[in-house]
């Protein structure tokens, strides 16, 4: 061996790079043809850039609506908003800041990025396609300025004729790593990494079929709520949810014909220890009919464990208390009668509620407050619960008699009294009267207008109807999606060139290049390994 | 060992556990004060050293190097061993953290991560692993004093969310909790990570601006150059990226159509999930757009940050949502 190496003239990092192709942007709108202003904001949409920026204003977007409450997330907290804040709500209504995620300014912006995304796929696709079909690029006429650059000269007995016998081996060296390879005269030219383009346009043709996915499935899709007391049942139909929200294109024909009828529902809590009162098991048992004529089967409902019924998820989202009322009139009349369902203000379980008594005479009776599952007095007096678990039950009511407003026409919401036309019974010491009734005990009204009696307890649960058809395909868009990233994150695309040429007297000098066309850790000792391998040229001497 | 006596044990670990980190924090910060008053005067020795060395007779007489030695400071190399103590204390804390934490998950015999505590503490832990993971892979030790500060701070904060070892509620109740919650919490630990280098990052890029030059005395210089920083951060991003598009856009969606019959639903703990996938995927790109490599990125990559910090203290704590029980 009578080789001698020079050090490699120029080491550091390659130039970082790998990103969207940008189309050479003009800095300004010069004046142009329809056509060609057309192009250009073309360009100017799916410049990487826009992409970005688009990016950053979505996140800035999808900011407020996560501080407001939202109309499709809880609208019960929208119209607790409105009451607390009646002169900011018009405004932020006009801004569609009550259903960001729906409003028209949130759409642009995401069907921006949507066109932008497209707009960048499909030319990156074509220039993908004839990559792959190209040869690597052809040695640079200077490999010594390249970032990572070696040089060597191999002697005249080092076997067969010089620069071809090098070449050879150089093209069998890289192949082996996994380069392609194409062999010129006096030089190799070879890349490998073409997987990374490939997993960044897998990640972006996935995100729109995830998009895709999301838009059928909200298109189609609808989502309901309903609050089902215990012994009584549900039919799926639109009249029978408290909360239903649809995609534009679901119609409430479509709705699976079955029904449910709920026999217990289960809400334990811990009893002891440091975390008492916290919820253990939610659970709803009864009966499913999946279509009218068919036997019902048994189900089970819990938290984590939805039903499935007729291509719909039913599920447990949440429990609470319905005391069973009874109100007679002034005239003795049993005017309303059932479960009345208080809504959970918090974890303690202390609900709200409200009754509305349109049939009472002589007048109207409203009444609102608070079902309290384990009463006790608390410290200012007043009755608080202390634990969610219906041990000791009270219901606390004041009544309201007058005009309910009902008889306008205008919807009004069951769990809230309008009170314009109604006046706060009072009792003997001129002051609101607050009935406090624990089961079995019979309250009598003021002025003769008649009774209340608090029968007993039973237990409702909140249950979700919800269909999303094509749940799967978001799904496995993501999971590609990250196929697609990982492959676009960890692939490093580089180029190798090896030159020969004969320097007389049967020497021949080797040049040795990469390009990383992603910075990397060290691409020299990368090509020192190269480089040795290299210079390990099978010898006739070896043979002989 | 009974229940009791764990979760005893448990809070002993957690607590020992902040007391040496805070050490360790200390000790980095001394370091790099330390680095501060010492560079200088090592550098002058080093350059003594290199020319006494150079010149093998004449140029410049050892007697120099000898004085800036004994005038200085009685070792050079002082901020290393205050660097080194510091590691080693930070061993110490993360193991015994561990500890606390594997108590915890005994006590309450499920994942330790049911409640905001847990997950603070857990979460702590995890950012240590990581950052112990990559002082032994990449030599991150100039990171120390970001990383040890970070977790003495959230160890203390956690205290205020305090609960006792105890069972989960039902919505919990899921293996699902295992998935997303560790597939979060490790992008979280790479996050912490990525958003100390990229700080430093800048810091650095900033002094080297100012002074026109390559800054190699004082705290910064003991960092490594702006470009491996660069390139660190993009390593640790790009780890944490696509294990944080598991967590936050495929196991938590797959979990809430269970849970709560919808798989996307705006809660704002998934609205600000997005928005640092969002802000994550904007900071990948601004690595390959001109204009904003280097500075824009890594300012990105603290904003990204700053969403997910935002998301587990001020949505956890402020804004009332389903996810309201922990992350």
């Amino acid at each position: 061996m009578s080789a001698d190496t020079t050090a490699p003239a120029t080491r550091g990092a390659a130039p970082p790079g790998g990103g969207r192709i940008e189309p050479d942007a003009p800095v300004g709108p010069p004046t142009l043809s329809p056509g060609e202003l057309g192009r250009w904001a073309w360009r100017q949409l799916t410049s990487m850039r826009t992409a970005l920026l688009l990016l950053l204003v979505l996140a800035m977007a999808a900011v407020p609506g996560s501080l407001v409450p939202q109309e499709g997330v809880d609208s019960l907290a929208v119209a607790r908003f409105r009451l607390t804040h009646p002169d900011l709500s018009p405004w932020l209504d006009r801004l569609g800041v009550f259903s960001v995620y729906s409003s028209p300014w949130f759409s642009a912006i995401y069907l921006l990025l949507v066109v932008s995304l497209i707009g960048c796929i499909i030319p990156r696709t074509q220039v993908y396609a004839r990559a792959l079909g190209a040869r690597p690029p052809r040695a640079p006429s200077r490999l010594d300025r390249l970032p990572a650059y070696a040089t060597y000269e191999v002697g005249a007995d080092s076997g067969r004729t010089g620069a071809d016998a090098v070449l050879e081996h150089a093209a069998a060296v890289l192949r082996r790593r996994r380069f392609r390879v194409d062999v010129d005269p006096g030089a190799v030219r070879a890349e490998k990494g073409y997987l990374r383009e490939a997993g960044n346009l897998i990640f972006h043709v996935s995100l729109v079929v995830v998009l895709v996915g999301v838009a059928i499935g909200s298109l189609w899709g609808y989502r309901g709520n309903v609050i089902v007391v215990e012994g009584s049942g549900f039919s799926n139909t639109l009249t029978q949810y408290d909360e239903f929200t649809s995609g534009a294109l679901a119609t409430g024909s479509s709705l699976p014909p079955f029904t449910l009828s709920l026999q217990t529902l289960t809400a334990d809590f811990q009893t002891d220890g440091a975390q008492a009162g916290q919820p253990k098991l939610f659970e709803a048992t009864g009966t499913v009919t999946p279509a009218p004529g068919q036997t019902p089967r048994p189900f089970d409902i819990e938290v984590n464990h939805p039903l499935s019924v007729e291509g719909t998820s039913v599920f447990l989202v949440g429990s609470g208390y319905a005391p069973v009322v009874t109100v007679r009139d002034g005239d003795g009349q049993v005017v309303s009668s059932g479960p009345v369902p208080f809504l959970p203000t918090d974890s303690s379980y202390v609900s709200e509620g409200v009754l509305k008594v349109p049939d009472a005479e002589p007048a109207q009776l409203g009444m609102e407050g608070f079902f309290l599952p384990t009463a006790a007095r608390g410290p200012d007096g007043l009755p608080v619960s202390v634990f969610p678990e219906a041990t000791n039950p009270a219901l606390s009511l004041f009544v309201y008699s007058g005009d309910l407003g009902l008889d306008g026409g205008e919807p009004q919401s069951v769990y809230s009294l309008d009170k314009d036309d109604l006046d706060v019974v009072q009792g003997d010491d001129q002051s609101p009267e607050r009935l406090l009734l624990q089961p079995g005990d019979t309250a009598r009204l003021p002025d003769g207008l008649g009774s209340v009696t608090f029968d007993k307890v039973a237990e409702f649960a909140r249950l979700q109807i919800a269909s999303a058809p094509l749940a799967w395909l978001p799904l496995a868009g993501l999971v590609v999606a990250i196929g697609g990233l990982l492959l676009s994150l960890y692939v490093r695309p580089r180029r190798a060139w090896v030159r020969a040429r004969p320097a007389g007297d049967g020497r021949t000098v080797v040049e040795v290049a990469l390009l990383d066309r992603v910075a990397r850790a060290d691409p020299v000792s990368d090509l020192d390994e190269l480089v040795a391998e290299l210079r390990h040229l099978p010898q006739k001497g070896d043979l002989a | 060992m009974n229940t009791e006596a764990l979760a005893q044990l448990a809070n002993v670990g957690v607590a020992s556990a902040t007391v040496v980190l805070a050490l360790a924090w200390l000790t980095h910060l001394v370091e790099w004060a330390a680095a501060r008053e010492v560079r200088p005067a090592r550098l002058d020795s080093d350059a003594s050293l290199v020319s006494a060395g150079g010149h093998s007779a004449g140029g410049s007489s050892p007697a120099t190097g000898v004085a800036a030695e004994g005038e200085t400071s009685p070792s050079p190399s002082r901020p290393d061993r205050f660097g080194q103590a510091g590691l080693s204390l930070t061993v110490l804390g993360t193991a015994l953290l561990a500890a606390g934490v594997l108590a915890r998950a005994l006590a309450a015999g499920r994942v330790p991560w049911g409640n905001m505590y847990e997950f603070a503490v857990t979460g702590a832990l995890v950012v240590l692993v990581v950052y112990l993971g990559l002082v032994l892979r990449a030599g991150i030790q100039w990171l120390a004093p970001i990383v040890t500060g970070f977790a003495v701070v959230v160890l203390g904060l956690a205290i205020l969310v305090y609960v006792p070892a105890g069972p989960l509620v039902p919505a919990l109740d899921s293996y699902w909790l295992v998935l997303h919650v560790s597939a979060a919490a490790i992008a979280g630990g790479a996050f912490v990570v990525g958003a100390g280098t990229s700080a430093l990052f800048l810091l650095k890029q900033r002094a080297e601006q100012r002074a026109g030059a390559p800054v190699t005395t004082g705290p910064l210089g003991r960092l490594p150059t702006t470009e491996q920083m660069d390139r660190l951060a993009f390593q640790v991003h790009a780890f944490a990226f696509p294990l944080w598009t598991f967590a936050a856009l495929i196991a938590g969606p797959i979990w809430a159509q269970n849970a709560w019959g919808r798989y996307w639903g705006w809660d704002p703990k998934e609205v600000w999930a997005f928005i640092t996938w969002v802000v994550y995927a904007g900071y990948l790109h601004a690595r390959a757009t001109a204009g904003w490599r280097g500075r824009g990125a890594a300012v990105l990559a603290l904003v990204g940050f700053a969403t997910f910090l935002f998301n587990f203290v001020g949505i956890n704590l402020f804004v009332s949502g389903l996810h309201s029980y922990a992350f």
